[in-house]
């Protein structure tokens, strides 16, 4: 059963880009279980608004798990302790009275913070914009139905599609790595028909851009599919390797 | 004896101003479709001019006061209050006369202004694509467009003007096209493929649509949505947009909301995800080829118009927000596009993203923009429901829930309060005490009643005292009958993941306990007026997915805003767009630094300025909970005329107390979400107003706007065709 809490959030405040950022440790009275985390910030921002002060920026946006919009660090976890939730998923009963929780940004050199717990993320949509799709232009399609795909294939596509691009990936690799962000896209077309024809292209611009913007090598450690929101698997990234090595072969 | 004169003076040109005041309203042509929908507008537009005549007369009696202790000023006093008095008065019987419906104030859309193609119905489309204006390839090149908004309408537009060689300019508010609000679309989008030659057709897609919004949408676009549905179909799947497939390898098909075929199309539970994602990849192809100049976290706050050279004003460009930097910076384009989504969010909680807003609407409406059945709002009944003030949105459970699920209220007022105040829980409570209200009042449709009889219903039992939570605002929605027969087994497969959606939620076990459910604003029907090719009333200003107005009529069918944000931007106004654009291939890129910016800039710049002074003591936050809880009550589910004309009152006062007592911390010239959050709340409020207005004069229920006034014994809407078969445009 839900009850109410007393907290003390530990929230990292930085007025900007450049400027030097700290921790800043607030009381919270009376916090029901029943609300979710990001609620839990926006009593905190109301608090800090009444008292005429800065309330603490964070990105949020749907509320239900799929903009991939929230980013924060909780207590040590992208998204906080739960496993497979966005933090707007997070709830406050995973939370004990008399607890401090610790709330950072995103933690990627790739991922600049913008102000407290915002950052920015333009780093993805550019690697996006570099091969991120297939090369077809609005009409003059084939019908939908005239190349049939394997229902395990298009399950297979579907499952490394639905990376919501949130960046915790990236942000729990002890590297730095965007190598599952990476992996499922060019996982989802490889495995289509559609997508396959560009498939090595697609690898090779993708890779190359995101070693541009960067983010670090990826290890293997595994850290980005456990704390994926969405539990993409870690065999895209063996396939994006095998998509990533032919294509260097055929070069 | 100075004195005297410019007090005379004074009074004198006071009572100008007011005439030229009231001769200005006067000659406001008022476009609407119908004559009450003038009237509320007219009063509005006079009480102004009554309130500025007041004004002027008390400043005058005080001025005059002042001086009234000279002997030789007595007269002059006397003759300036008469002054006032009488243009007071003059203000005052002005306000009356207008805001009695005339003829004059009214204006009648025909179908040539709404631009349809003439020829029968299912040859409209291609007729008008077969004779309408093209642009060349060279002069493509030197056309600017600005898309505003990258959700399923604003995305697929974009990439596709650049494709064809526009320069396209898109804007959003999050940090990336991806995030838009179309991300969260569950169930799927429809489409007359017929692929499982269950009689589907594109006639039989555009009849269902036209029913399922009550006769209320316009034909000849929704003809054309039916017709492009199976295009967006072919587009997505080469784009590599992962449908569900059957063991064959070809495309899986649900049925939808009661539809008697199977033609929506689906990926899991996340459609709107995969559809937009596969319009961002699009955009982000056109982005990397530098075709399209992508800005993220800006967001629009007007509409700049220029004149041509016949004087008639065209959208020529915006004035954005930088929301990082706070800079306010200025765009040109020789068209604006409009995709900006729904305004749900009037209501503070509804099944929308944070974020999503109507201002993009209400600067077009402010700028003579018609903005149509504002009051066509639809309700979810399978919500899950609020637990306290502090709840920031509401989820949407698939309606599916209810092919198994049975809903009810305790038949005790003792046991409701019980349960409200959690001393017990729903499975305590015997068989013989539990009120299947559905089932009691609707025998033959059970739980299976349409959406809207199931909100009306839940609402009615919770304003009585029945609601079964800590709000007590949620009913019951039980699935132990259906355990006990098909097994958990079945259930868990059929429901499993919204079940252990609503575990992570609730923190309640629904194979135990039963769920908790309530109604929620999910989609706004109404919106900004367009013609056949998606243009508003200003010239150069289209407007494209759920904020126009065009396809859904009264009331929306499940899987079909994927359909219609799809079908406007691949399909529809890339192609009609040209029709306005083959004219202004002559029309040079403009400087930013023409009067008519700089005056739209200051005029924002006002704005922000003005709220930032205000430093007052309620949130944000605080005034749009208490704007929400006031469209729920008073223009949410069941309307009545009189409680609409309360609700207005009251929305009255919450727009005083935000104008003058809001507070927003921080400087206005730095990233600030409160000033962002107070921008757009200023236009709910006025949305809000608008919505209650057009609720007001729709005396009728159909679709998503029920009038308890207008219903029949069982409780249904009662349409009244003769009078209201219009669509309601406001100005």
């Amino acid at each position: 059963m839900d009850q109410y809490i007393d907290i003390k959030v530990r929230v990292w405040r930085q007025a900007g880009p450049k400027a030097q950022g700290h921790f800043e440790t607030y009381d919270l009275k009376h916090v029901f279980q029943g609300a979710s985390f990001l609620e839990m910030i926006d009593i905190l921002n109301e608090q800090l608004v009444a008292q005429h002060k800065d309330p603490v920026t964070y990105d949020h946006d749907c509320r239900e798990g799929i903009c991939g919009m929230c980013s924060m660090y909780v207590n040590g976890h992208p998204h906080g302790p739960d496993s497979a939730i966005t933090t707007c998923q997070l709830h406050m009963r995973k939370f004990k009275d008399g607890e401090t929780i610790t709330v950072e940004p995103w933690r990627s050199r790739a991922f600049p913070v913008i102000k407290d717990l915002m950052v920015d993320r333009g780093a993805y949509d550019k690697i996006m914009q570099a091969g991120g799709f297939v090369s077809v232009n609005t009409g003059g399609v084939p019908d939908a139905n005239a190349i049939p795909i394997p229902k395990p294939v298009a399950d297979e596509a579907m499952d490394a599609a639905s990376c919501i691009g949130c960046g915790a990936c990236a942000a729990a690799c002890k590297n730095g790595s965007a190598m599952l962000f990476v992996a499922a896209k060019v996982s989802q077309l490889a495995l289509l028909p559609q997508g396959k024809i560009e498939a090595a292209a697609r690898a090779k611009a993708m890779v190359a851009k995101m070693d541009e913007l960067g983010f670090g090598n990826c290890t293997n450690t595994g850290a980005c599919a456990a704390e994926c929101p969405k539990s993409v698997s870690l065999a895209n990234i063996a396939r994006l390797n095998r998509e990533f090595l032919a294509a260097k072969f055929k070069d | 004896m100075a004195k005297k004169e410019e007090i005379l003076d004074a009074a004198k040109k006071a009572a100008e101003v007011i005439k030229e005041k009231v001769e200005q309203v006067a000659n406001d042509p008022q476009v609407q479709e119908v004559v009450a929908a003038a009237k509320e507008k007219a009063t509005e537009m006079a009480e102004k001019v009554a309130e500025t005549a007041q004004a002027v007369a008390e400043e005058i009696q005080a001025r005059a006061e002042k001086v009234a202790e000279r002997a030789e000023v007595k007269e002059a006093v006397k003759a300036a209050t008469e002054a006032a008095q009488k243009a007071g008065k003059a203000a005052k019987a002005a306000a009356e006369v207008m805001a009695t419906p005339s003829e004059k104030n009214v204006k009648v859309i025909t179908p040539e202004m709404a631009k349809i193609p003439a020829g029968p119905l299912e040859l409209k489309w291609t007729n008008y694509k077969n004779h309408q204006k093209l642009v060349n390839p060279a002069n493509k090149r030197r056309l600017d467009v600005i898309v505003v908004g990258t959700g399923l309408a604003g995305a697929s537009a974009a990439a596709s003007l650049a494709e064809m060689g526009f320069n396209v300019l898109n804007f959003c508010i999050q940090d990336s096209p991806r995030r838009a609000h179309s991300i969260a679309a569950q169930g799927g989008i429809n489409a007359a493929k017929n692929y499982q030659n269950d009689g589907d057709s594109v006639y039989r897609l555009y009849y269902d649509t036209i029913k399922g919004g009550d006769y209320r949408a316009r034909e000849a676009n929704v003809y054309r949505l039916a017709e492009v549905s199976n295009n967006i179909i072919d587009q997505c799947v080469a784009q590599g947009v992962p449908f569900a497939r059957e063991y064959g390898g070809l495309l899986d098909n649900r049925s939808f909301g009661g539809a008697q075929v199977s033609r929506t199309f689906y990926a899991k539970g996340q459609t709107g995800q995969q559809l937009l994602l596969g319009a961002y990849s699009a955009l982000s192809r056109q982005i990397g080829k530098g075709k399209v100049k992508m800005y993220t976290r800006y967001e629009m706050l007007d509409i700049v118009l220029i004149p041509d050279e016949n004087g008639e004003k065209r959208a020529r460009g915006i004035i954005a927000r930088n929301l990082v930097t706070g800079r306010i910076e200025r765009f040109f384009a020789h068209a604006v596009v409009v995709g900006s989504g729904g305004y749900g969010n009037t209501f503070f909680l509804s099944t929308n993203a944070m974020a999503s807003n109507g201002s993009a609407a209400m600067q077009m409406y402010r700028h003579g923009a018609l903005f149509a059945n504002p009051c066509y709002a639809q309700i979810h009944p399978t919500c899950i429901p609020k637990h306290g003030d502090f709840q920031s949105k509401l989820t949407l459970m698939s309606e599916s829930l209810r092919n198994d699920g049975r809903i009810w209220v305790p038949k005790k007022l003792e046991d409701a309060k019980r349960l409200q105040a959690g001393e017990i829980k729903g499975r305590d409570i015997p068989e013989e005490d539990r009120d299947y209200y559905l089932e009691r009042r609707y025998p033959a449709f059970g739980n299976l009643v349409p959406r809207d009889v199931a909100s009306r219903a839940a609402k009615e039992r919770c304003d009585k005292g029945f609601g079964v939570n800590n709000t007590g605002l949620a009913v019951f929605l039980d699935f132990s009958d259906a355990i006990q027969r098909l097994g958990k087994d079945v259930v868990a497969q059929k429901y499993g993941n919204l079940f252990q959606m609503y575990e992570k939620i609730v923190d309640e076990n629904p194979y135990e306990n039963p769920m908790m459910i309530f109604p929620a604003i999910h989609y706004t029907m109404g919106g900004i007026w367009v013609d056949y090719e998606l243009q508003t009333t200003v010239k150069g200003l289209f407007c494209i997915g759920e904020a126009n107005f065009s396809d859904h009529g009264a009331n929306r069918l499940g899987a079909s805003a994927l359909m219609q944000g799809l079908a406007d931007g691949y399909f529809v106004l890339p192609y009609t767009i040209q029709n306005y654009l083959a004219d202004q291939i002559g029309v040079p890129r403009m400087s930013t630094d023409l009067p008519e910016f700089a005056e739209a800039e200051k005029a924002v710049q006002d704005k922000i300025d003005r709220l930032m002074a205000i430093k007052g003591n309620r949130s944000v936050d605080s005034i749009h909970k208490e704007l929400g809880l006031i469209m729920w009550d008073f223009v949410g589910m069941g309307r009545t005329a009189e409680g609409l004309k309360e609700g207005i009152k009251k929305i009255d006062a919450i727009k005083k107390e935000f104008w003058t007592n809001v507070y927003i911390p921080g400087e206005a010239n730095s990233l600030n979400n409160e000033l962002e959050k107070a921008l757009r709340l200023a236009d709910f409020i006025e949305i809000g107003r608008l919505m209650a207005v057009d609720a007001l004069h729709r005396e009728e229920s159909c679709g998503g706007h029920f009038r308890e006034e207008y219903q029949t014994p069982e409780g249904e809407a009662l349409r009244q065709d003769d009078k209201f078969a219009y669509v309601g445009c406001w100005k």
